[in-house]
């Protein structure tokens, strides 16, 4: 008598229900194993996504559900698309996209050359520089709030410090032209760490002897930076830009705590735009048809991340 | 040029997905951009075409 895990579990089924299995093909077991999971896919994602863009081509309220819904074609795509205080919106996101990106890009690029460089202390600068990614974007949103504050803020102290006006005279986050790059300060602060340890990543796999090859060629350091050193990063970089685009193309929780999309609407991305239109003036339909707009977005950007995580894989 | 070429003709995946790509990109170029409101008007379209583009040729042969 065999005592391996199998066989009792074997004999532990009851006949009718082994009979049952027995009669099942591999790919049809398969598909039992499968279908919990195929299920709870259809029921989150698949399901709310088709009822988006069935909404998206009506006037439906949500807050006033015994109202007649009527189809109005494609009137909210064309609202949204022609409306300038949407396109603000998008500008605002444009600038708060581009501008992290290419912080987080140059000052994580520039950390990540350090710290490949062998020095003392080497990981414990490491576990120091990620640690504003560990933190939770709500936190991080209420203390920079802190940090911001005119009277008693250490950020405006420093700058003062160096630039002699009063902490008291500016305030970041309630100016127009200045709380576009409060935000901008917060999340590269936080999210550069992450493009560091991609960009990492990236240099730890460039193997020391093509280096070798070229001071053998007498390249000078300059040369080596350029010809070896960028070529071979950059298709991790490109991840990073790409990640981080798609990230903050979606950002919402550290800048509605930050500013709330204030002053006016100079911060008020589109997360925060779709927000407004979905939850606070009801307009479900509109915000349906807003919100397919932005996940085509996305899911373009996503389909190039895909493809450029291929690439990085295939090196 | 003329590999490129051939490859759009032959229904090659590197190709199209390069041109699906450009199209995505522009698309979220044109949905940003602070220049003019037509372009933001047509950005929609465009990154749809290059989405629903780069779902059918990834399926194209290498």
């Amino acid at each position: 008598m065999s005592d391996r895990t199998i066989d009792r579990v074997a004999q532990a089924t009851p006949e009718r229900v082994a009979r049952k299995i027995r009669g099942l093909s591999d790919r049809a077991i398969a598909w039992i194993f499968i279908s919990p999971t195929i299920f709870l896919l259809l029921a989150i994602n698949i399901f709310p996504l088709i009822w988006t863009i069935q909404l998206s081509f009506t006037n439906y309220k949500a807050n006033r559900i015994g109202r007649e819904v009527k189809d109005v074609g494609l009137r909210n795509y064309e609202r949204i698309l022609t409306d300038s205080d949407t396109w603000l919106n998008m500008q605002a996101t444009a600038h708060f996209l581009f501008w992290t990106i290419f912080f987080q890009v140059l000052i994580g690029f520039t950390l990540a050359w350090l710290i490949n460089k062998k020095f003392k202390g080497n990981d414990l600068w490491t576990t120091i520089i990620v640690l504003p990614m560990m933190l939770s974007p709500a936190v991080v949103g209420n203390f920079w709030k802190f940090l911001y504050q005119p009277q008693i803020g250490l950020f405006n102290y420093i700058v003062s410090w160096f630039t002699g006006k009063d902490p008291s005279s500016f305030e970041m986050l309630g100016s127009v032209t200045l709380a576009p790059w409060a935000i901008v300060i917060v999340d590269t602060w936080m999210w550069t760490p992450f493009v560091m340890l991609i960009c990492l990543a990236g240099l730890r796999s460039i193997p020391d002897y093509i280096y070798e090859a070229a001071e053998i060629d007498r390249a000078s350091k300059l040369r080596q930076f350029f010809t070896i050193t960028i070529p071979m990063v950059l298709p991790f970089l490109m991840l990073a830009v790409l990640f981080r685009g798609i990230e903050n193309f979606k950002m919402f929780d550290l800048v509605v705590q930050l500013t709330g999309g204030g002053p006016g609407s100079v911060t008020e991305l589109t997360s925060i735009n779709l927000k407004r239109e979905a939850f606070e003036k009801w307009r479900t339909g509109y915000a349906s048809a807003y919100a397919i707009i932005l996940f085509v977005t996305v899911f373009g950007l996503a389909s190039i991340y895909v493809k450029a995580l291929n690439k990085v894989k295939q090196r | 040029m003329s590999d490129f070429l051939t490859g759009l003709m032959r229904l090659r995946r590197g190709p199209w997905e390069m041109v699906a790509t450009i199209l995505i990109a522009l698309g979220v170029f044109m949905l940003m951009q602070p220049f003019v409101l037509w372009a933001f008007t047509y950005s929609f379209i465009v990154t749809l075409i290059g989405t629903v583009m780069f779902i059918i040729v990834s399926h194209f042969p290498e």
